[in-house]
């Protein structure tokens, strides 16, 4: 029923990194049609060519080759032409920051040249969806950044345009104000017929999507409805329930290194999601793990790990590593949905078209090789790792000189405003302990006073034993801290970072050496390029980062975000390390902004406005929300929106 | 009734140009850069800096203490130089090393029979590593002596020739140099080529960064993708910095005009249109710059090290383009600024020598048409990326 919007035909397009000189194939041949009236998405790990894809659509960039026709435009000739009709919205959203909501607004008016009838009744309508009426006169720089996300999307709307590019439009952004902004795209989807072509890192919101295209190191890997893609993997998933005694992290890494049976695993609501490899028996986990599992429905999700997974090998093969560490991956080459996974219009039939059936008979028996079987799995419920567990596990009540982080009624004021209000919880050593909250709840101030660099307003903050107010130093002395902008030198190679970090802590000598050569096992950072570290993938920095922060041993590990734009593989990966330095008791304190994530955490609280609204293991926290919650998101919303209405409450 | 819809190119860049005042008004840093330092330059520039050497210290040394040694000696006294009274030689060699005086002037102990004979010398010591203020000494202690011998002359006595130092004594060249000094001359000079300096700096530096601020915000990347045309973009920018631009002019023509009392010899009108031309290619060249860096940083600086520190220095605003090293006189003159230094300078203080003003202004508008058409070619609506 929907014409095509947009047509691409083998488009091409690379750059040259500047500090490498290597030539990037960003866009590799792709063609698609995006149908007209309706959301798609286009989804892939960071460097996927997402980005470039939508700029040539909108003129911003022109392909090497192939043809590009947008509403039966040729972007790459008439520019103007496609730009006088589409609006397009960056992943860092221009706005002028000092301009006030609605002189923004007021700009993109007479940009599009909306006559003044019009504009009042449209631009107040879009105001009042995207709850800014409130705000109009506010300067753009001083909301917070799910607003300046929804003010942005409100510029693109100040017309109906005949297409809306968004270029991750909900990165770095709270599951709320996620939220809203996808029922604000899907009441013009079904308004307006606007036709909006959307790149996104989360799967959830693809799932929305009539489309979805998935692209992978510049190639269009698949492509199809939320549906047919999360077929590509059904039969295959199960969740599995956690044994007693058990963290779901430890059942999900156990699971995760089996790579001869298992594709994928994941914590989800107080359980494991796991997803078979191909021709694996379903019994396989009963036997195998001696775990309990049920059949569930694939999701999207399952769809594009396995996607992924397939093209990751590929470049194992191929010698290139994508970014997790590559043990027992070795053994095992063959791809797991269909051996034709090349790009093009022809991929997406394939794989539909192999789903499920067992195509590929030889495929099924690689899948097992008793090569892999190696593999010491850390059996769940084993007296070692369920012991500890259970100590850790146990919340506050857990033996007092356990405790590595202690904070009791901390306050922190910025002049009038109350960044964090009498904030207490305790940390234990070994523990995943999560930080989560909205955009502007006092996560990152929390964090800062933990890391001791920025001094409480008053409370109590004792970290390793010391207490940060008088022995900062010290306190220091145990802690690595990893940046949300990873604090790396850029202009330095892989091993400069290192022994840069290992020299500002004391290390040096052998004692360094052996340290960098440790690390760099740890986090796969085993090759040396002599690039500068500029010239390598978020992933890889990611694991840089990390390695700089642990070169000294310390006990406790500070993670702001470590997950922020680094795609779906390489965050399983980075948790599976993360899980590794928990069993070997260091302990951790992580933000993140994905919240399944809270789920590898073996306690978390949730913050809003400063307080603490919810203290407790993942399944505490759930239950809090309602009986019926299950997934951490929905938790997390919950909680949010019930402490903020109980607040207007209390002021009305 | 209802009004008639204006052209939509009008519409955006009414509503482009808009946006730009808001922006500089709202941005404290660009009311910094437009109105207070052009103000703190022309106190600086007027008040502060001269050229010129006042109260001087000297040393003088008489080994002949006659009644006619003091009486030369005494025209030496006055604003520019502050003479000290050493007992020796020695003393006085120890103050100039020590710098407590910039020169030694010593009397011969036969000075006033020399000067009987018709020629007397007098040695003169100058501390050089300024050789400005060196200079301008030896300019003072030589009129000053001249001056007595003018003043015996007038008296009708004989007329001995004093040879002070290697200094002649003609007497047009010795009243040129008192009217010159009388004149307060420093400012004359400096304040007429202060717009050259604040039209370069409000033209190329703030525009350089306000554009490259665009690109570096990304707010560019969606403001190409709507109808607006490159060229409304680039007018934009230009419209709301010209104005600042001639703010600084008016500044500095009246603090010219009744701070300072330099005369305007040519015609205001040429001289408004001239300035007018210069900023616009400053402005153009800003935008060159920042089309060139992207970046608010790198424009930032270049803007100051290939526009506004060569408009200071090798423009002709500090030192004549003439009396430098060749290499650097053929960088001056590739400048924009030195033509519209020369052009300002002319109409300040010598008028409107018509000859001068066509040529140094097709120079700028040749260059303004250059600029413009660059910035128009380096800011295409796309992206490298």
């Amino acid at each position: 029923m929907s014409d095509v919007a947009i047509q691409a035909r083998n488009v091409s397009k690379s750059f040259r990194i500047k500090e490498s000189g290597r030539i990037v194939q960003a866009v590799n041949d792709v063609t698609l049609d995006v149908p007209g009236g309706m959301i798609s998405a286009l989804v892939g790990p960071d460097g996927a060519g997402k980005t470039t894809l939508l700029r040539m659509i909108c003129g911003l960039t022109t392909p090497e080759s192939g043809t590009l026709d947008v509403l039966g435009i040729d972007a790459a000739s008439r520019p103007q032409d496609v730009q006088d009709r589409t609006s397009y919205m960056p992943q860092r959203f221009g706005l002028y920051e000092d301009l006030t909501v609605r002189e923004n607004m007021e700009l993109y008016a007479d940009l599009h040249c909306v006559p003044a009838g019009q504009r009042e009744a449209r631009n107040a309508k879009l105001l009042a969806m995207m709850d800014l009426d409130r705000f109009t006169e506010r300067l753009a720089g001083r909301l917070s950044g799910g607003m300046k996300q929804k003010l942005g999307l409100a510029c693109t709307l100040v017309r109906p345009p005949a297409i809306l590019l968004l270029d991750e439009p909900t990165a770095g952004v709270d599951p709320l104000s996620r939220r809203e902004l996808w029922s604000i795209l899907k009441h013009f989807e079904e308004e307006e017929r606007l036709t909006v072509l959307v790149s996104t890192a989360y799967l959830d919101e693809a799932a929305l999507c009539g489309q979805v295209f998935i692209m992978h190191e510049g190639h269009l890997i698949a492509q199809g409805t939320p549906d047919e893609l999360a077929a590509l993997a059904s039969g295959r998933c199960f969740d599995v329930e956690l044994p007693a005694g058990t963290v779901a992290r430890t059942v999900q890494a156990a699971l995760l290194d089996d790579t001869a049976t298992i594709a994928d695993a994941v914590p989800a609501g107080g359980l494991v999601h796991c997803m078979l490899r191909r021709g694996v028996d379903e019994g396989t986990l009963q036997a195998r793990f001696g775990l309990v599992a049920h059949s569930v429905p694939p999701t999207l999700e399952d769809g594009f790990m396995l996607l992924l997974r397939e093209q990751q090998k590929k470049a194992v093969h191929s010698g290139e590593s994508a970014g997790i560490p590559q043990d027992g991956q070795k053994g095992n080459d063959t791809p797991d949905t269909v051996a034709d996974g090349t790009a093009g219009r022809d991929a997406p039939q394939d794989t539909a078209g192999g789903t499920g059936s067992p195509a590929h008979p030889a495929s099924a028996g690689t899948g097992a090789t008793p090569s892999v079987q190696r593999t010491p799995a850390v059996r769940p419920g084993t007296p070692e790792t369920g012991s500890r567990i259970g100590a850790a596990g146990g919340g506050d009540t857990g033996a007092a000189d356990d405790v590595v982080i202690e904070v009791r009624d901390l306050v922190k004021r910025f002049g009038a405003f109350t960044a964090v209000d009498s904030t207490s919880f305790c940390v234990h050593r070994g523990e995943i302990f999560g930080l989560l909250g909205p955009n502007g709840a006092g996560k990152t101030t929390t964090f800062r006073m933990l890391c001791g660099l920025l001094p409480a307003t008053s409370g109590l903050l004792r970290v390793a034993g010391r207490d940060l107010r008088t022995a900062r130093a010290q306190a220091r002395a145990n802690i690595g801290y990893v940046a949300q902008k990873f604090s790396l030198y850029g202009a330095l190679t892989v091993e400069e970072n290192l022994q840069f970090f290992g020299g500002i802590y004391n290390l040096h000598g052998r004692r360094l050496r052996e340290r960098i050569a440790t690390v760099r096992r740890q986090f796969d950072l085993r090759e040396e390029t002599g690039l500068p570290c500029n010239a390598m993938p978020g992933g890889f920095r990611q694991r840089l980062a990390m390695a700089t922060g642990l070169l000294h041993e310390p006990q406790i590990l500070f993670l702001d975000e470590p997950t922020s734009g680094i795609d779906a593989l390489a965050r399983r990966a980075f948790w599976r390390q993360i899980t590794e330095l928990a069993a070997g008791d260091t302990t951790i304190i992580i933000t993140t902004h994905f919240m399944e994530e809270a789920e590898y955490c073996d306690r978390m609280v949730i913050q809003d406005a400063g307080k603490i609204l919810a203290l407790g293991t993942p399944g505490e926290v759930r239950r809090q929300a309602g009986p019926d919650v299950t997934s951490m998101e929905e938790a997390f919303i919950r909680i949010v929106e019930q402490h903020r209405a109980a607040q207007a409450g209390d002021r009305s | 009734m209802k009004r008639p819809v204006p052209p939509a190119c009008l519409v955006r860049l009414s509503a482009l140009t808009h946006k730009e005042f808001r922006q500089l008004w709202r941005d404290s840093s660009n009311i910094l850069i437009g109105i207070v330092l052009p103000i703190i330059l022309i106190l600086l520039f007027g008040y502060a800096i001269s050229l010129d050497v006042r109260h001087a210290p000297i040393a003088i040394v008489m080994d002949d203490d006659s009644p006619l040694a003091r009486d030369v000696l005494s025209g030496l006294d006055g604003e520019y130089l502050s003479p000290r009274y050493v007992a020796s030689m020695r003393e006085a060699e120890r103050l100039l090393r020590a710098r407590e005086v910039d020169g030694i002037v010593r009397l011969p102990a036969d000075f006033a029979d020399q000067l009987a004979t018709g020629s007397a010398q007098v040695q003169l010591v100058l501390y050089g590593t300024d050789p400005t203020s060196a200079t301008a000494i030896r300019g003072y202690v030589s009129s000053a002596l001249n001056l007595w011998v003018l003043r015996n002359s007038d008296r009708g006595g004989p007329s001995p020739g004093v040879a002070a130092d290697t200094a002649s004594t003609g007497r047009i060249e010795v009243v040129d140099r008192l009217w010159f000094n009388a004149a307060n001359s420093s400012t004359w000079y400096l304040v007429p080529g202060l717009v050259v300096i604040i039209m370069t700096l409000v033209g190329a530096f703030m525009t350089a960064l306000v554009m490259a601020r665009e690109w570096e915000r990304g707010t560019l990347e969606s403001l190409f993708v709507t109808p607006v045309r490159r060229s409304e973009i680039l007018l934009s920018k230009i419209i709301p910095y010209f104005l600042v631009g001639m703010i600084g002019f008016f500044m500095c023509l009246l603090a010219a005009r009744f701070l300072f009392q330099v005369p305007l010899y040519g015609s205001l009108i040429v001289l408004l249109l001239t300035s007018m031309l210069y900023l616009i290619v400053s402005l153009a060249l800003g935008l060159v710059l920042s089309a060139l860096t992207k970046k608010q940083f790198l424009a930032s600086q270049l803007a100051l090290f290939a526009t506004f520190l060569p408009a200071v220095m090798i423009s002709g605003f500090l030192f004549d383009l003439r009396c430098v090293p060749p290499l650097v006189r053929y960088v001056g003159q590739i400048l924009p600024a030195t033509y519209y230094m020369e052009l300002i300078k002319t109409l300040f203080l010598a008028g409107d020598i018509w000859p001068l003003i066509l040529k140094n202004n097709s120079v700028l508008l040749g260059y303004a048409i250059l600029f413009l058409i660059l910035a128009y070619l380096g800011t295409p609506k796309r992206l490298f990326k």
